[in-house]
């Protein structure tokens, strides 16, 4: 079977391609981006004034509602900004770890890290997020662990929520900046410091435009994890996130839980964008 | 590259920083697995290896332990087939549009999970009218497992010149017996890497699982959503938790003897899949 079938498409290049990209594509275009559009459909039908059912019709009602409520702009505002705030505490925290992986540590300890830094991602991030919580309690570790020097920890709140999710996807950031650095040749920081750059000037000449794109990739996911996260700032916080509203519109108003999704699409997919250009994902 | 003792000093603190920042919380959750109290306090109020034997025994959780287990492994088979075709389509073919199944791709797994859960949530309800079962938690999770098994497999594609495939056509091999014999061998370490990654991803999932996931049906991080936040047995949670962090321990460990031919970098340059690729 495989091999009548492989015979069938040797010469038949155009075909070939067809045949391989049917399935995958298939799948992505009818089945999710698919989906993404029943849901922009579903962003305009509204609930009946009186029935509290969804209406099938076409009415802007939803959008109408966030934009001219400022408790949405404040939630969408907030959202994104805690986004920024955990990717960049991650991409400070990843870059030394990841370049000190990539371009210090010998090979055994170098493989020794990267299972180090794998492995948060196979303890249950609801675990985590109840650790957390926990940790972060009136008498919690972290205040346990403070008063000694006369400290107390953030509480509950939107510090910890800025706290905790870049504790959840930081393995995500160090891993790409430590494949990004690898892939950089030693040769070259070898030739930027023969050239009498000194090991700063190397690191921000070299090192950092080089490595760019991969912390730009990093950055996509912990960016966009952020965005749609609700269970975290639900556990350590009262605060509403996007996630937060999304989660609670969703059972008795789809279509404003719809209609507020679309923020998130489009932050990311202009994020996506402007990231291909930095490169990020150009080979993949 | 040289590095002055300083440099390396200032750098290995910061690597014990962030690796202390990474294991901390991992270590409180070995704590509370082991507190005995009722309401899970700190400091740790004495010591029990009573919720582990209590953990294995809960059938609720055996039960969602061995849906995740299914879950994962049928969600990885199809991104499994499903990126392995899309990769070699973009790394052997040229075509128009080419550059957009890298993005194609991508997308499921880059909009946030919300998005992802809600769309297919009101696609399989409300469009195609079907009941929510473990079947589609399965297709949701496939979908945005596609990407890391495309990327892996996509980059080692592009680093495998096609020689060792032509070599292969000109003594006599047809395209089938080169594509088993020559091309899958080539990317088999490339495909373990993304597969489990894929497998990872799915096994852990909440968000889109909460969407798409039938009413009574608990995969563990449902049953682990269901009993975390309400506990009367705060202890079994976490040593759940523990016990499933200790069985991941036995793919990873497999996958690294699968892929141990390879450069160190294989596994790490796989796992770095969500985004970036090789030259």
């Amino acid at each position: 079977m495989g091999r009548r079938l492989a015979d069938f498409f040797q010469g038949r290049p155009r075909l070939t391609v067809t045949a391989l990209l049917a399935a995958p594509l298939g799948w992505l275009v009818i089945g999710y981006l698919g989906s993404l559009a029943v849901m922009l459909v579903a962003s305009f039908w509204h609930l009946g004034e009186l029935s509290g059912e969804v209406q099938q019709g076409f009415s802007l009602e939803n959008y109408q509602t966030l934009v001219e409520e400022p408790v949405y702009r404040t939630i969408a505002g907030r959202t994104i900004l805690v986004a920024a705030l955990v990717t960049l505490t991650d991409a400070v925290l990843a870059f030394p770890i990841a370049f000190y992986m990539a371009k210090v540590a010998k090979p055994r300890l170098r493989s020794l890290l990267v299972v180090a830094v794998l492995l948060p991602l196979w303890s249950s991030y609801l675990v985590k997020v109840g650790a957390w919580r926990l940790m972060l309690s009136e008498n919690g570790a972290i205040n346990w662990a403070l008063e000694p020097f006369g400290l107390s920890g953030p509480g509950y709140g939107t510090t910890a929520v800025w706290l905790v999710m870049s504790y959840m996807w930081l393995p995500y950031m160090i891993i790409p900046i430590y494949a990004g650095l690898e892939r950089i040749p030693d040769s070259i920081l070898t030739a930027s410091e023969d050239l009498g750059a000194r090991p700063f000037r190397t690191f921000r000449r070299v090192v950092l435009p080089l490595a760019l794109p991969a912390v730009i990739a990093g950055s996509i996911f912990t960016f966009s994890l952020t965005m749609g996260d609700y269970i975290t700032p639900a556990n350590v916080s009262s605060t509403q996130f996007i996630g937060n509203v999304v989660y609670a519109n969703f059972g008795d108003n789809l279509p404003l839980a719809a209609a507020f999704t679309t923020v998130p699409i489009v932050v990311m997919v202009v994020y996506l964008l402007v990231a291909r250009r930095f490169g990020a994902f150009e080979h993949v | 590259m040289t590095f002055t003792p300083l440099t390396k000093t200032m750098l290995r603190i910061a690597v014990g920083i962030t690796l202390a920042f990474i294991y901390i919380p991992l270590l409180i959750i070995l704590l509370y697995s082991l507190n005995p109290s009722q309401v899970l306090g700190w400091p740790p109020e004495g010591f029990t290896l009573s919720w582990f034997p209590e953990a294995i025994k809960d059938d609720g959780a055996r039960e969602a332990l061995l849906n995740s287990l299914k879950v994962a492994t049928v969600a990885t088979a199809i991104a499994l087939v499903l990126g392995t075709l899309a990769a070699l389509a973009v790394s052997r073919h040229r075509f128009f549009g080419r550059d957009s199944v890298s993005f194609l791709v991508l997308i499921p797994i880059a909009l946030p999970g919300i998005v992802t859960g809600i769309a297919l949530n009101a696609t399989f309800t409300q469009v195609m009218g079907i009941d929510l079962t473990l079947w589609t938690v399965i297709i949701a999770h496939a979908t945005f497992c596609v990407v890391l098994v495309f990327n892996n497999a996509a980059a080692r594609l592009r680093r495998m010149s096609t020689s060792l495939e032509d070599a292969s056509a000109d003594l006599g091999a047809t395209p089938w017996t080169t594509f088993r014999r020559v091309t899958i061998p080539n990317m088999r370490s490339a495909l373990v890497a993304g597969g489990l990654l894929a497998f990872a991803l799915s096994f852990d999932e909440i968000v889109v699982t909460n969407f798409t996931i039938g009413a009574g049906e608990k995969t563990l991080p449902v049953w682990i959503f269901e009993v975390l936040f309400r506990p009367n047995q705060p202890g079994k949670v976490y040593a759940v938790a523990v016990i499933a962090i200790l069985l991941s321990m036995i793919p990873v460990y497999i996958a690294n003897r699968m892929t141990r031919e390879e450069s160190t970098t294989a596994t790490g340059a796989g796992v770095a899949a969500p985004a970036i690729a090789e030259p």
